[in-house]
């Protein structure tokens, strides 16, 4: 049983309660992405198609290694945050709760199975 | 009693009810592609981890990755990536309150759909 009014539920907070947290934090990780995304395209873009070798040099060296890793991170980081949004608005109740969890386990596992590879070719 | 219907409200119509238009249409393709992103996310990481595992699994990974369904993969996704940074830039702009009006709206539609099939040509050939 809720004793709140509804006006005192609404006052000061806005009808979500939250929001700006998770706006601005795509904001910075889409900005990031703006810069990244160019150098990752072209620096994997390059590396693809080489021989184990190649690759095996390539990404041993400093700048396409940080590039792939960062890339992996925030794009990963940034790809939670936009199926998170994308689940609230066409899923509901539990299974919302369910395939939030999900996607999160999925998108920093990933991105965690990416950076332990890249450190594995670059060190 | 306050809010006895939470959670299972009547819904207001929104998309049948509309006409398809450009920025319509551009606001569904950035949704599209940023999720369609992951199967590409996912083919390069499990690239990388192919590549620091040896060089049997890198074969069969790159192999799989360069193979004409992977290619396919790629260059779609290519476009995907364009296609949705340069909607993410519009939407960079329009966070400032600018270019709201409906004929600038609509030319930074088109620029998006203009500008990403052309960075996409020009990255398949530098690439």
């Amino acid at each position: 049983m809720a004793y709140l009014t509804d006006r005192k539920r609404a006052v000061g907070r806005g009808a979500s309660k939250t929001g700006t947290g998770h706006f601005w934090a795509m904001k910075k990780s889409s900005v990031a992405l703006l810069l990244l995304i160019p150098f990752f395209v072209f620096t994997f873009g390059s590396a693809l198609g080489g021989t184990y070798e190649e690759i095996l040099a390539y990404y041993s060296r400093p700048w396409p290694a940080l590039i792939a890793a960062l890339t992996i991170l925030v794009g990963f980081h940034h790809f939670n945050m936009g199926v998170q949004v994308l689940i609230e608005d066409y899923v509901h109740g539990l299974a919302s709760k369910i395939a939030i969890l999900l996607m999160t386990c999925l998108s920093y596992g990933a991105a965690a199975v990416g950076i332990f590879a890249i450190a594995k070719l670059a060190l | 009693m306050a809010d006895v219907n939470r959670g299972n409200r009547p819904l207001s119509p929104h998309l049948q009810v509309y006409r398809p238009q450009l920025t319509s249409i551009t606001s569904i393709l950035t949704r599209i592609t940023g999720n369609a992103l992951l199967v590409a996310a996912l083919m390069t990481v499990w690239w990388f981890l192919a590549a620091a595992t040896s060089e049997e699994y890198f074969q069969f990974a790159n192999g799989f990755v360069t193979s004409w369904f992977g290619d396919l993969v790629m260059f779609l996704s290519v476009w995907a990536l364009w296609y949705h940074t340069l909607a993410g830039i519009r939407h960079l702009i329009w966070d400032n309150a600018m270019m709201l009006e409906i004929d600038r709206a609509e030319m930074l539609g088109w620029l998006v759909v203009i500008g990403s099939g052309l960075l996409t040509i020009f990255t398949v050939i530098v690439v």
